[in-house]
């Protein structure tokens, strides 16, 4: 089994199916910074996807964009948090 | 061949960390808990992909491009864990029944349903006492 076979059939299945049980927790979470804290971990997930495409696709210069994805992310967490603390009246 | 292995042996490592963290957002009874595996198995099953890449490339400036990512996840994952805590804290989500330990306990001060930011904390001491 060659290596990007192996990236094909094994890694990218297994990261969708992290990235599928996060989702899960994105609609269901019962508060909003559990659904802040599945957006952090899409994100993160998401560069590690971006990563193993630069592999197969011999193209390193993807990581940039994983850079980028990574400096978003954390802008998007630390936006929500204080629009969090901001809001005064619902709970949810 | 070996590179090839080592490439596949780190991946699977990263793979099974990442694996784990999304099966630990979905299982742990509590944000705080869920926060715990966003920012430790995530963090190091990302970084072991990323290395992975790094190892596959072998080149000076992937190599301080991966080092980059891997240095600012790192650095932003604690932050935003701690900010996103904080503000559920405020906003007054319940902790997990069986937490044994609450540091935070009667440091913000409860107004109605929302717990409000200590910034003039001793002022509502003062109004609290003179009123009792």
């Amino acid at each position: 089994m060659t290596l990007d076979n192996y990236l094909y059939y094994v890694i990218l299945p297994a990261l969708s199916i992290a990235i599928l049980l996060v989702f899960y927790r994105f609609f269901k979470g019962p508060t909003i910074s559990d659904r802040v804290v599945a957006v952090d971990l899409l994100v993160t997930i998401g560069i590690g996807v971006i990563a193993v495409y630069s592999i197969l696709s011999h193209q390193p210069t993807f990581l940039d964009i994983a850079l980028i994805l990574a400096l978003i992310g954390f802008l998007a967490t630390v936006a929500y948090s204080f629009y969090i603390q901001k809001r005064k009246n619902r709970n949810e | 061949m070996i590179v090839d292995t080592i490439i596949g042996v780190i991946a699977t490592l990263g793979t099974l960390f990442v694996l784990l963290a999304g099966v630990g957002i979905l299982r742990m009874p509590d944000t705080y808990l869920r926060m715990a595996v966003t920012t430790k198995a995530a963090t190091l099953g990302i970084g072991l992909i990323l290395v992975s890449a790094a190892i596959y490339f072998n080149d000076l400036s992937t190599t301080t491009r991966v080092l980059a990512v891997i240095i600012f996840i790192l650095l932003t994952a604690p932050v935003g864990a701690h900010l996103i805590g904080k503000a559920s804290y405020i906003k007054g989500n319940k902790l997990w029944e069986k937490t044994t330990m609450d540091d935070l306990a009667g440091k913000y001060r409860k107004t109605g349903k929302n717990i409000s930011l200590p910034r003039n904390m001793d002022k509502h001491k003062e109004k609290d006492q003179e009123k009792s």
